[in-house]
Parts: C-alpha cells; sequence; structure tokens
C-alpha cells in the first residue's frame, strides 16, 4: 500500500503538468508538437519579399555595380547583355515581344512581371543557379537594377534599394485578369 | 431485387452510339461472354489450337525475392520518360506511361516529376518545417512529430499546370498518351490536416495567404489562399503507403488537391502566413497565362475537368476487328467526376460510359466503353462532366477562349501555354494504327 502514495502523487502531477501545457494552446484536443520558436529563429530562412517592399533586406546597389558582378558570375549563361541562349534554360533577361503576338509569347520581366520585387526575390533565393544563396544582399540589388536598366525600367543611375524598388513602374502590371477570384 | 432481376434478363449488347459503341451495362456482367451476339467479329472459333503443356517455368524453383520488388522484366518499357536523360544542368521532366498502366492508382515509381534543379538529397532527421509570419506563434516540425499527429488518407491527383500542353499546338502531334499528359499521375497520400497546424499556431485572422517554400536549390515559393489551406489541404508524408518518393517531396509536401502542381510545394520547409500574395517566380511566370489577345491570368489554381482515353490511344494497334474495352481516366480540381460520355464517330454520337467505383473528390475516376471495332476508321473520344457541372470543353470552344500556337510545335517537351482541358481525339484506320487528331 506505501508504494502507492508516490505513484499517485506522480500521476497528479503528470496530469497537472499536461493539462497545464494544453491549457496554453487554443485546442486542447489538439497534439500541439510544434517546437516554439521565435521569428529571430528563422531570419535566415525568411528570405520572402512581397510587392510592397515588406521584408526587402537593407542594403542597395546601381546597375554599374550590377554589371561588373554579372559579367562575372551571370555572363555564362544568360549571355552578354542578358540575351539569353548561353546555357539551356537560361532565358533571355532583355526586350520581349508584346503579349498580342500570341499565346505563345516568351513572357520576359519587361513584358511580363507585375512587380519588380520579384527580379530580386528570384535572384537572392535561386541564382546562380549553381551556388543559390551565395550572393549578398548588396550584390541581389545591383543585378537587379542592372537588369532593371537592360530593360529601361529604370534609369542607368538610379539606386535599387527598400525603398526605390517597391516603385519602379512594370509595364504589364494592369494586364492581369483574376480567373476564380472566389478561390482567394 | 436489381440484381435477381438482370439475372433473369437475357444481356442487352445494344448499340448506344456511332461506329460500334455498346451500351456500357454490357460491362455489368453476361454480356460480354455472349460472343455471338457480338457478330462474325467475334473470335472465339473452334480452330485447332496447340496442346498445351507445362512451360519450362512450371517445372523449376523459382528466383530468389528481393526485399524491394520491381516490375517484372518482361515490363521494361514501362517506364517514364525523361526531358533530361543525361542529367543537363537544367530542369527535368518524367512523365507518367499512362498508355501502358491501368487503373487508377499511379505507381510510386511512375508518378510524374518535374524539378527545376535536381533532386534534393534530403536528411529526414535533419528537415525542418516552420510555420510563421501572422501567427501567434511561430513553430518548427520534425518528421518525427508530423507523424504522431493523426494521419489523413485520401486519394488525389496531381497535375502540372503545363500538362497537354502540346496540344496548344495548331496541329496535332504523333506522340503517345504519356507525352501529352504524362504530367498528371493519382495516389494516395497520407498526411496531417494543414488546418491542424494553422490552428496551433494561431493563424491571424488578417492573414489571407500562406507563402510554401521548398528546402530544393532554389527555394520554390509559391502563394495559397489559407482559403484553399483550410478547405482540404494536407502536410503530406505518405504516397501509396510508403514515404514519399525523393522527386515528389521526400520528406514532406504541400498537397492542395485540385490545385496546379506546383503549387504542391515539394521538400516543404517553410510557410508564412501574410496578407498579400507574393508574386513568386512561378506564379508570376510559368504558371501564368497569356490569352488570345494579350490579356493575362494570374493565380488560375484550379486544374479544370479533364479526361483522355488512354487504351486504345497512339502506339497501340488494333490486331483485328471485334470486341474491345475502351478506357481512360477522367479527373477534376473542382469535386467528383459525375459523367463522361465516350464517341467513335469523332464526336457526331456519343454514349454513356461506365464509371469505376469509388468516383472520388479530386482523383482519377477510371472510365470504360465495350465497343465493337468493325474494321472501318473510327475516332475515338471522350469527355468528362464534374459535378459542379463544368463540362470539358470540345476543342473548338477551348481554342476559341484560349487559343493555339500560329506554328506546329517542335517539340512535346514545349509548354507555349498552361492549363488544357479539352478533348484528346485517337483516329483507328483500316489496319488498326491510331493517330493523334484534332476533331
Amino acid at each position: 500500500m506505501s508504494m502507492r502514495k508516490p505513484l499517485l502523487a506522480f500521476a497528479v502531477a503528470l496530469a497537472l503538468l499536461t493539462g497545464a501545457s494544453f491549457a496554453q494552446s487554443p485546442g486542447s484536443q489538439s497534439p500541439n508538437l510544434g517546437k516554439p520558436v521565435s521569428e529571430a529563429d528563422i531570419k535566415a530562412w525568411d528570405i520572402s519579399v512581397l510587392p510592397d517592399g515588406t521584408n526587402l533586406p537593407p542594403g542597395s546597389g546601381t546597375p554599374a555595380q550590377g554589371a561588373r558582378i554579372y559579367a562575372e558570375k551571370c555572363v555564362a549563361c544568360h549571355a552578354e547583355g542578358g540575351k539569353g541562349g548561353g546555357a539551356p534554360g537560361a532565358g533571355p533577361l532583355v526586350g520581349g515581344a508584346p503579349l498580342t503576338n500570341g499565346i505563345e509569347t516568351a513572357k520576359t520581366i519587361a513584358n511580363y512581371y507585375a512587380y519588380a520585387t520579384t527580379v530580386f526575390d528570384y535572384i537572392r533565393r535561386a541564382m546562380p543557379y549553381n551556388a543559390p544563396r551565395s550572393l549578398s544582399d548588396n550584390e541581389v540589388y545591383a543585378l537587379t537594377a542592372y537588369i532593371l536598366a537592360l530593360n529601361k525600367l529604370i534609369g542607368e543611375n538610379d539606386v535599387m534599394d527598400a525603398k526605390t524598388l517597391p516603385q519602379v513602374k512594370m509595364p504589364n502590371r494592369d494586364n492581369f485578369i483574376l480567373p476564380y477570384p472566389d478561390r482567394i | 431485387m436489381s440484381t435477381t432481376y438482370r439475372r433473369g434478363r437475357t444481356p442487352s449488347l445494344d448499340l448506344v452510339a456511332g461506329n460500334g459503341l455498346i451500351d456500357r451495362r454490357a460491362l455489368l456482367g453476361k454480356g460480354i461472354a455472349v460472343a455471338g451476339a457480338m457478330g462474325a467479329a467475334g473470335t472465339v472459333t473452334g480452330a485447332a489450337a496447340e496442346p498445351l503443356k507445362d512451360e519450362q517455368w512450371s517445372l523449376e524453383f523459382g528466383s530468389i525475392m528481393p526485399p524491394v520488388q520491381t516490375a517484372s522484366k518482361y515490363e521494361k518499357d514501362v517506364v517514364r520518360s525523361l526531358s533530361n536523360p543525361q542529367g543537363e544542368f537544367r530542369n527535368s521532366h518524367a512523365r507518367t506511361p499512362h498508355h501502358l498502366l491501368n487503373g487508377t492508382v499511379t505507381p510510386n515509381g511512375l508518378h510524374f516529376s518535374i524539378n527545376h534543379c535536381g533532386v534534393p538529397d534530403i536528411d529526414p532527421a535533419k528537415h525542418k518545417l516552420v510555420i510563421h509570419g501572422m501567427v501567434r506563434q511561430p513553430l518548427e516540425f520534425t518528421l518525427e512529430q508530423l507523424s504522431r499527429y493523426p494521419l489523413v488518407t485520401r486519394m488525389a491527383f496531381v497535375e502540372c499546370a503545363g500538362n497537354s500542353a502540346p496540344m496548344f499546338s495548331n496541329q496535332p502531334l504523333q506522340v503517345t498518351a504519356q507525352a501529352l499528359h504524362g504530367l498528371v499521375s493519382n495516389a494516395e497520400w497520407t498526411g496531417v490536416r494543414l488546418s491542424t497546424l494553422l490552428d496551433e499556431a494561431g493563424i491571424d485572422p488578417r492573414a489571407k495567404w500562406l507563402i510554401a517554400e521548398g528546402a530544393d536549390a532554389q527555394f520554390l515559393d509559391r502563394s495559397i489562399p489559407v482559403k484553399k489551406a483550410y478547405d482540404d489541404a494536407l502536410v503530406a508524408i505518405y504516397q501509396n503507403g510508403e514515404h514519399l518518393m525523393p522527386g515528389n517531396g521526400y520528406p514532406m509536401r504541400l498537397l492542395v488537391p485540385g490545385y496546379q502542381g506546383n503549387m504542391n510545394v515539394k521538400f516543404l520547409r517553410r510557410l508564412k502566413a501574410i496578407d498579400q500574395p507574393a508574386y513568386t517566380y512561378f506564379e508570376t511566370k510559368n504558371y501564368s497565362q497569356i490569352l488570345p489577345g494579350g490579356k493575362t491570368w494570374r493565380f488560375h489554381f484550379l486544374m479544370e475537368v479533364k479526361s483522355f482515353i488512354t487504351h486504345p490511344s497512339f502506339g497501340h494497334h488494333l490486331k483485328e476487328p471485334g470486341y474491345y474495352t475502351i478506357s481512360g481516366v477522367a479527373y477534376s480540381g473542382a469535386g467528383r467526376i459525375a459523367k463522361v460520355l465516350v464517341s467513335a464517330d469523332g464526336g457526331k454520337s456519343w454514349g454513356e460510359a461506365a464509371l469505376q467505383a469509388p468516383v472520388l473528390d479530386k482523383a482519377f475516376t477510371r472510365f470504360q466503353m465495350p465497343w465493337r471495332w468493325d474494321g472501318q476508321p473510327a475516332i475515338l473520344q471522350s469527355r468528362a462532366w464534374d459535378e459542379a457541372g463544368n463540362v470539358q470543353p470540345l476543342r473548338a470552344e477551348f481554342v476559341a477562349a484560349r487559343g493555339e500556337t500560329k506554328q506546329p510545335l517542335a517539340s512535346p517537351l514545349l509548354f507555349p501555354n498552361q492549363h488544357y482541358n479539352s478533348i484528346t481525339s485517337w483516329a483507328v484506320d483500316s489496319k488498326g494504327e491510331i493517330k493523334h487528331v484534332y476533331a
């Protein structure tokens, strides 16, 4: 009989502890197995940039700076002046036919993209193709500036940073339709 | 009651549409066995057969069973077709051989796969999934933790938005159903309801989108409506009973049934709740469509109702006139398949196909149609309806709304546009050869 008391006490303590941890979460029936973390813990992964500039990092770059980086790290695939064709799959970064040319018109930054932030975001997460995440934020700003200037979407001397990049007006921005607005 | 009644009836082999389509009820029971009723083309004859003998494989001890079995050596041609077989430094597509499969479940080794920068080599013990952004408490999950949750199992097709893209060509390409439609597959997926995890993190009601991001070498990401996340999305960890295939997202992927394949983000490592879509690279460019006249669609998401005949189809050969079963798959991102019609005369007349039960939400349904081929030219087509009332468009309707290329497509590996869901037509000539046609 005396053996039972500590066991009982342990069981009560366990029940209290369990109850306490469940009480912190909304669904008491939910497993709640995730480890609580802070946004600071996730910072290195949180590279998503939104069209309004949310989460763009500090730093800046110019077309001239970008041209130098491009010559070193991008030209092998994307070719001189962003014309593309240096490697399979590396399409042109400059130019683009009018979309009225047909449904198979190649989509480019100049004729298609709605937001310049997409260019920054994709370079930062995926380029160079053989070494993703190897560019500094300043280098990504500079390459973005270089490509936007090649397309005459910004001036030769414009500085791209967290303030200026979201303000770049992309030509095709207002040409989109939602086929299923009720699904959003 | 009805069963008893049927047994008492003379089997009906009524023709229901032109060029030899037989009432689907013939598939239910005795009908097919009555060869005499099918005319001179029946193959049951009294011709002398070779006397039966035991083959060598019956007379010796068989081979050792391997720990993981693979298909018979006689099935060596049943493989995915690869867009990048030499592993060049670019994207890769592997297409499902629909014309060589049957039923509704795509075997794991043959499930289609697209990888834009190779298949990452992920250690499941180190892989993590984080949920953060507009949530009360950011959370981090391991595979082991997710495996302890109540798991949901469901069938679902996954289809690349670029599946069937060769049919945007203004001339039909002479290629198999695999080459045309190989970027859709159907599997049983098992995983954790995404809504459970979002509730645990305490998502802010103002968050309308999730950025879903993978752990591949471009951190592929898509904006997913929170509405869909709470409807039927899963964090899938099993595929047809075993852990996900590496090319299908091992060790975990997002499953958003019925939505563009690319949105079912593989190697899922991060979900960030936000109040606006991110306009990621893939939703900005590849998976947004140019319409005739130059307007563009974005956030299309839904893979619309579609069907195609797999048997017989391009690459098959009808050996002789007589009985064949026309068979194919139908599916819709908007729900269950309600009806499939089949034509053998290029759409002049249609008969209703039999649907194999169970007919499941946003999953393949196999349809069958009994057919007596008289040896004359025929054009086989299928057309599907879903439970929401959507119908697979005829080609003329589809091209009027969505367009076609100005020049014939140079290769079936190209993607002139996305979301093609019109009907597929297979023309059988008098020799039993099959061509892809527009009819």
